[in-house]
């Protein structure tokens, strides 16, 4: 079957079995490899993308529902050669070791803060559960997004490329 | 001491990995070199032993390369340093500490340092990146390589200019003239030039309490490409006409193939299959036709008896007492250790412990599972693949293949995290032999189901500790017996006069290697766990107890920063809140650890605030070490408190994050480091020895908060147990 993608404000047209994931089809079909493949059973968070702003599991997430909504990967962040104020959070704050984990987990506190501006650490704490970083920086991590909800221009909703 | 316990740690590295012998490949001739690395200068850093044979000096043009060289460092026309190291980047930071220190020695911003790292064409041999060997050993290394390259611009500039070198300085990439202020960058003086200067590791380095770039927290070097996605993990990475592989796994370890048809998966278009003994597997021009492929193979497996969890520490004990029976031949490898007379001890004791604790197998789970994408071209086989060890997949590739190490090439991208999980090249052998067979380059990724099954475990071990203290508290006698856990980390950081601590080997049922800290965390679990014990049979403070009974001023330190930050005795513990302590020594770093918890009504376990004092000599990056001191508590949590591999006659029982857990964000505690910065000291490294102290630190805090004494990893799978018979 033919599908259309919108990933990032670009159009993508993908042919495909309506059951393959949309983590399969950006990282294999698209070489969009931002987004990461950590379990394929939606427990770690690795792969998670926006859809229509909300954070969810690409590796959970068949090409057929994600058609025609609008995607946004961690590819998507960047305007103009500037961080998302997430990302330079956490780049600011270190909160990485590996990086394996980070795309993920920005783009589920990008979808926290779009939500909550001003999230409570126990909001953070709930809302990030899902993610899993192995080399244990969630410490870094809940300061970071702190600090990106603090930042100015992150209470404003991204609106990436349209 | 230090010594020692390096020497068990290497021991228990041996037990896992056939270690290659030290391979002296460098053979390219000085010509090759600057083809490959363009003009300019070329500094090496020699083993010794093979300087005192070729003597360090400039080498005459025609004259080879020494045949053994651990580093090298080159300054190109265009002022870029490139370091080359077989070491690797796991998340541990080392690209950019590395960096910093070669900046450093070498008078240069950080950004004109550029790491080549774990790629075996281009970086000297490497053992492989474990242990906390980087800090200690690359980076002196590196940092003389700096220094003899500092050394010979200086010549170079005082040649040029007629002076006398003790009239210039290298500061920020040039060499300047004191006197007449007249200055050259570093890339002019090496231009057009094929310099080679070879040098001695005996290390003529800038003192740290005199370090501007070491010493400070600069940013993870391309730390951007982290957080945008760009950086290309070997998972991410594709060849031209790449295909996707995939393994048939067996139902269960041991397991031989008693029969296969192949021929639906032959039928879809684009497929090859491998059979090859009890290898099976696909290659496809698409990830989904080679799980589509897969699942149309069909297979039987047949399989011994295997035993399971409930009978492991069982088992170990009983295969450890069949392995003593071997020892009269000579073979049994264990780690022995004995101090003064146990019976005279006993007769000293007013007071005597006898215990047993255990730990359980656990998994690495690194986020990035194994990957590797192989290619053959011209009868050479490339392969990039997440490992700790590089040089030995190259090995094991060459040896697999039957081809000799030279066609062999492996790079290691930065990887997703490995945490002692990643010494073996399984992902790079299947993906070799499917693209052999493809005749194209084939990238295998292992599932997540695949690595909790197919890696390796940390070992499980069980540990006996019979003790005893005289009337004033003082240790008298220690006797430590370790089945099958490791020598790691063994020994006794207390003055105990009479000793005997023993590492037992015994037979596995799971695949096992190394884990961060390897057994270290399992022997400090034991011996701190006891040492409480201790100070409860004693009626004596924890703290109190620990520092009577040692001698070991550094180890003092960092008890008395920890307890300090953490307001030790400020606040008794009751029923809903405990505290605990526990601390140690390994891999020359130094640790202490305090801990609250929270115990609730229905005996779930929170753990609350954590403060971890360090101290590893010098601090190359604080920022860096505080992210890595932290982590490792945060991974201790999971280790200490729920992680345990399930397992029934040769399967896996929880192969899944959703049946696995790890810590996340809701089990971590506050956390606060306290770094002792000990500058007139050598650098230890600083991976390992941070997670050893959590396990003990909660374990004693659950303690102090309900009496209840946990004795085996992990402590409270299920929440807290309701009795406790063994318990005091």
């Amino acid at each position: 079957m033919s599908f259309t993608l919108l990933i990032n404000g670009t159009e993508h047209r993908v042919d495909s079995s309506s059951d393959e994931t949309l983590l399969s089809i950006l990282r294999n079909v698209l070489n969009q490899t931002g987004t990461k493949y950590g379990c394929g059973e939606g427990q770690c968070g690795a792969c998670t993308v926006l859809i229509d702003g909300r954070a969810v599991r690409s590796c959970q997430t068949p090409i057929s529902y994600a058609a025609g909504k609008k995607i946004i990967t961690v590819e998507g962040l960047v305007t103009n050669g500037k961080l998302h104020p997430v990302q330079q959070a956490f780049l600011e704050e270190e909160a990485l070791q590996c990086g394996y984990c980070t795309p993920g987990m920005i783009m589920s506190a990008v979808a926290l803060l779009n939500g909550t501006p001003n999230p409570s650490e126990q909001e953070i704490i709930r809302r990030m559960d899902g993610n899993v970083c192995r080399c244990g920086t969630y410490r870094r991590i809940i300061s970071a997004i702190q600090k990106a909800a603090s930042s100015k221009t992150s209470s404003k909703k991204v609106e990436t490329h349209g | 001491m230090a010594d020692d316990s390096i020497g068990d740690g290497l021991l228990e590295v041996q037990q896992h990995n056939s270690i290659p012998r030290i391979d002296y490949r460098f053979e390219l001739q000085r010509r090759d070199f600057f083809k490959l690395l363009g003009a300019g200068l070329l500094v090496c850093v020699c083993s010794s032993h093979v300087l005192a044979q070729e003597s360090g000096r400039t080498v005459p043009s025609d004259d080879d390369l020494p045949k053994s060289v651990d580093a090298w460092l080159h300054i190109g026309e265009d002022g870029t340093i490139t370091v080359y190291t077989g070491k690797v980047e796991v998340g541990q930071n080392i690209r950019t500490s590395l960096s910093q220190q070669v900046a450093e020695e070498l008078r240069v911003p950080l950004s004109s340092i550029r790491m080549v790292m774990g790629d075996t064409d281009l970086t000297p041999y490497d053992m492989g990146t474990f242990g906390s060997r980087t800090t200690p050993t690359m980076a002196p290394l590196l940092r003389n390589a700096a220094v003899s390259a500092r050394s010979a611009l200086i010549a170079m500039a005082a040649e040029r200019w007629r002076v006398s070198s003790a009239d210039l300085v290298a500061a920020d990439g040039k060499i300047s003239n004191i006197k007449t202020k007249q200055s050259i960058a570093y890339s002019d003086l090496t231009k057009k030039k094929q310099l080679v200067t070879l040098i001695p590791d005996d290390p003529m380095l800038t003192p740290a309490q005199d370090w501007h770039v070491a010493g400070t927290s600069v940013p993870k070097v391309d730390g951007r490409a982290f957080v945008t996605g760009e950086h290309k993990y070997t998972s991410d990475m594709t060849r031209p006409n790449m295909l996707y592989g995939k393994v048939l796994r067996a139902n269960s370890f041991h397991a031989s193939l008693s029969s296969l048809d192949t021929s639906a998966a032959e039928k879809i278009p684009g497929v090859t299959v491998v059979h090859d003994g009890d290898f099976v597997g696909i290659a496809a021009p698409s990830d989904v036709t080679a799980v589509r492929a897969l699942a149309a193979l069909r297979a039987q497996w047949s399989a011994p008896q295997q035993i399971s969890d409930a009978e492991l520490f069982e088992h170990l004990r009983k295969t450890s007492e069949d392995a003593g029976k071997e020892s009269a031949n000579g073979d049994r490898q264990n780690a022995r250790h004995v101090i003064g007379s146990l019976e005279q001890g006993r007769a000293n004791a007013s007071k005597t412990l006898s215990q047993t604790y255990t730990v359980a197998y656990i998994a690495h789970a690194p986020l990035e599972p194994r990957a590797a994408l192989a290619e053959w071209k011209d009868g050479k086989l490339t392969v990039w693949t997440g490992t700790q060890r590089p040089f030995g997949v190259r090995e094991e590739l060459a040896e697999t293949f039957h081809i000799s190490k030279d066609s062999v090439r492996v790079i290691m991208p930065d990887t997703g995290s490995a945490y002692g999980g990643k010494h073996t090249g399984d992902a790079a052998i299947e993906a070799a032999r499917l693209a052999k067979a493809a005749g194209k380059p084939v990238k295998v990724v292992w599932t997540r189901e695949e690595e909790f099954t197919w890696a390796y475990f940390r070992p499980a071990g069980v540990i006996d500790i019979k003790s005893g203290i005289a009337g004033d508290g003082t240790v008298v006698f220690w006797e430590f017996d370790n089945y099958a856990s490791g020598p790691s980390g063994i020994q006794t950081p207390y003055k105990v006069p009479n000793h005997r601590i023993e590492f037992h080997p015994a037979d596995s049922p799971l695949r096992t290697g190394s884990y961060r800290g390897l057994a270290a965390t399992a022997n400090h679990f034991a011996r701190e766990t006891h040492m409480d014990e201790l100070a409860h049979v004693a009626a004596i403070d924890s703290l109190e107890f620990r520092l009577k009974n040692l001698d070991n001023d550094r180890l003092r330190a960092v008890f008395e920063a920890a307890a300090h930050k953490f307001g030790w005795g400020r606040e008794k513990s009751s029923a809903t809140k405990g505290f605990g302590i526990a601390g140690g020594t390994e891999k020359g770093g130094y640790m202490a650890t305090c801990a609250e918890v929270e115990v609730n009504h229905a005996g779930s376990i929170k753990i609350r605030r954590v403060i971890q004092a360090f101290e590893c000599g010098a601090i190359v990056n604080p920022n860096g070490l505080r992210n890595q001191i932290s982590g490792a508590i945060v991974q201790g949590i999971g280790g200490a408190m729920f992680e345990a591999i399930r397992f029934e006659n040769g399967r896996i029982l929880n192969p899944h994050f959703a049946d696995y857990r790890v810590p996340r964000f809701a089990d971590t505690p506050q956390i606060e480091v306290e770094l002792v910065n000990r500058k007139d000291l050598p650098s230890a490294g600083a991976g390992e020895t941070p997670l050893m102290g959590l396990a003990p630190a909660v374990g004693n805090a659950i303690f102090a908060a309900t009496g209840i004494r946990l004795r085996s990893l992990p402590m409270v799978p299920n929440g807290l147990p309701q009795s406790n018979p063994a318990g005091m």
